[in-house]
């Protein structure tokens, strides 16, 4: 079952210097249980994505397209209608587990506000409820914790409460941007088998959006790979990571150093991301891309079918580069 | 060459960083709090070789860092610097030693000066220890560094803010290389920039020991990068060394439960390995510096501890290429 469907997807911000497209006509689909992995730099796009998504643009962002969750239209509704899809429904984790708590309110006020207000519980009642949640995702002594402050958990135990918090009126769908960027590996590994275990045992959907290609290939089903606003490449994670068709996917891959691997030197992608204000015509990613034609310099590739499953953006011959790699 | 030819840059023996913690409401008869940020650390650098510090945040490696180059006062124990005690020296006697070791720092933008060019920023160390180099000279120099670093010396009177991270990294490791130094402390020197970017930056600082003949002490979280850039590695665990060894044989076979459990944890980017994967995911938390654990101070999330890891302190033990700090590395090895 499609859970989640975008189209066109368009985030526009007007400032000073000019307008910048932030995220510029962007396309996928979600089924239910299954985890959608974005990738890209910083800049990239990725939050802004999911923040449109969410009504949580900033007040100089502009949403075009459509985004269909479970066939309603969530773009452009109104708070009071979209306050009942946010929580209940679509739930999200942010990056910084250290700014996103409430440091006034008490761990266990901040999770039973939720259920109070969405499920119409008594205050009891969703201390109760918070108290099973900060167990499931494994927080010891949960009974103890609500009454503590944030400031009193470590990152990863804030990031736990952040995910109890997410999960406490069983969304669909999950959306963590950079779950893991701010926590120690070895609490990441814990923060990643959590997840794991929750898509297994909810059937939730997540879309996970990271830098780290690492964690993607854990935990994602799917990957999408963005640049300067644009999805290069998209497809099932095993294609994206084995038999990538785009020169950014194989770029990006060959870049990070590998722990099972010995080499000497890193293939790197030369200079630096664009500046969005001043994309140069055609590709963004032209400049620092060793495919490039003079086709790339004039127009945009458009967005086409490389197979059945998968969707690439580039104007070179996608065997051309499956067989050079 | 083995170890005994090559010649020995850096001692740090026994070296103890701790910080007096008081209470903010605290009586003020009460003993402030001992925090135990670096708690007996041994190491050794030879020239030429780049040693790879890694651990999880809060288990001293930053700290050991700046106790080595001085920035903060070490409580006990000896940093012998091509066999002179830094530790000993004075602010003016150890003024000569700073042209041989620098440092760069983790966020690139932040510690560079926003009210200085480039160029100022670049020439800043040759001017406050070299004052006798003319300006003329200076200014070469500058450019000659910038070209080495990869940036164009034609922006030289631009300011911090108008650079990307990965150029304001490229300024701090020219602004580290203006004096031609021996040793370069890297404290995180990748870890904020983009993975595109990582490798640029990681390939410059090897392109620039070879040519330079430069000894690294490189200091990360991240494993893959420590594996890829290092000769020798030391995996800290709460202000204590908890492995040393080649990168070579460290990689190839952890021996320290602490070690192994880091390891396991690292995702990689393969989708089959990351799926196949079995990872030893460690119960708890890091407990705190304060009032670490009495004996091994990895017991109380160690899967393999048992009694006599409470009571003894381990020391490292091994041959010259690997050592590691575990009372049960015999019986785990055994079984």
């Amino acid at each position: 079952m499609t859970l989640l469907n975008v189209k066109d997807l368009r985030v526009e911000f007007t400032t000073p210097e000019g307008a910048v497209t932030a995220v510029n006509n962007l396309n996928f689909s979600l089924n239910a249980g299954e985890t959608l992995g974005i990738v890209g730099e910083s800049g990239s796009g990725k939050t802004q994505t999911v923040f449109s998504m969410m009504g949580l643009l900033a007040k100089n962002g502009i949403v075009s397209g459509s985004a269909k969750f479970k066939g309603q239209e969530i773009l452009g509704l109104p708070e009071r209608e979209l306050n009942k899809i946010r929580a209940e429904k679509i739930a999200m984790i942010f990056q910084d587990p250290m700014t996103s708590l409430n440091p006034y309110m008490k761990v266990g006020n901040q999770l039973a506000e939720v259920l109070v207000k969405h499920k119409g519980m008594s205050k009891k009642e969703a201390l109760a409820e918070a108290v099973r949640m900060l167990d499931a995702v494994k927080i010891p002594e949960a009974q103890k914790r609500l009454n503590m402050y944030p400031h009193e958990f470590s990152g990863g135990m804030r990031q736990r409460v952040m995910i109890a918090m997410a999960l406490l009126c069983s969304p669909e769908l999950l959306i963590a941007d950079e779950p893991t960027t701010a926590l120690d590996v070895t609490v990441q590994a814990q923060i990643l088998a959590l997840l794991n275990e929750l898509k297994r045992d909810f059937n939730t959907a997540i879309i996970m959006i990271t830098h780290d290609l690492g964690v993607v290939a854990g935990a994602c089903d799917k990957v999408l790979v963005m640049y300067a606003g644009r999805t290069m490449e998209y497809g099932s994670a095993d294609d994206i990571f084995y038999r990538p068709t785009h020169p950014y996917s194989e770029g990006l891959l060959k870049a990070i150093p590998r722990l099972d691997s010995v080499g000497e030197e890193l293939p790197t992608i030369p200079g630096n991301p664009p500046n969005l204000l001043s994309l140069p015509a055609g590709c963004p990613f032209q400049e620092r891309c060793h495919w490039v034609q003079d086709r790339c310099r004039q127009e945009a590739p458009a967005l086409h079918n490389f197979d059945a499953e998968r969707l690439r953006a580039c104007h070179a011959d996608a065997n051309q580069i499956l067989e050079a790699s | 060459m083995t170890v005994a030819e090559k010649e020995l840059l850096l001692d740090v023996q026994d070296l103890k960083v701790h910080f007096q913690i008081k209470k903010e409401n605290a009586w003020p008869w009460t003993k402030p709090a001992n925090l135990k940020a670096v708690n007996g650390v041994d190491l050794q650098l030879y020239a030429g070789e780049t040693l790879g510090v890694v651990g999880e945040s809060g288990c001293g490696k930053s700290t050991l860092a700046r106790a080595i180059i001085g920035l903060i006062k070490a409580t006990d124990g000896n940093v012998l610097w091509l066999g002179q005690d830094l530790t000993e020296l004075d602010d003016k006697a150890l003024r000569a030693t700073r042209s041989d070791i620098q440092m760069i720092f983790q966020d690139p933008l932040a510690s560079l000066n926003p009210r200085m060019t480039i160029g100022d920023i670049i020439a800043e160390p040759l001017r406050t220890l070299r004052p006798d180099i003319p300006k003329q000279e200076v200014s070469d120099r500058v450019q000659a560094m910038m070209m080495k670093v990869g940036l164009l010396p034609n922006l030289v009177n631009r300011y911090p803010h108008e650079f990307s991270g990965g150029q304001c990294q490229r300024i701090g490791i020219a602004r580290a290389l203006i004096l031609e130094p021996k040793l370069i402390i890297c404290d995180e020197p990748v870890s904020a920039l983009d993975v595109s970017i990582q490798a640029q930056v990681v390939n410059l600082l090897k392109q620039l020991q070879r040519e330079m003949n430069l000894s690294l002490i490189f200091i990360a979280h991240d494993l893959s990068v420590v594996k890829h850039i290092s000769d020798r590695v030391v995996v800290m665990y709460l202000g204590n060394a908890v492995e040393v060894g080649t990168a070579d044989a460290l990689f190839a076979d952890p021996q320290h439960p602490y070690t192994q459990a880091l390891m396991s944890a690292v995702p990689i980017p393969d989708p089959e390995v990351e799926k196949g994967k079995d990872i030893q995911l460690l119960e708890g938390e890091l407990p705190s510096p304060i009032n670490p654990p009495s004996g091994c101070v990895f017991r109380t999330r160690c899967p393999h501890a048992d009694a006599v890891c409470a009571e003894q302190v381990p020391a490292l033990s091994g041959s010259a290429e690997h050592q590691s700090a575990c009372l049960r590395l015999d019986a785990l090895q055994a079984g």
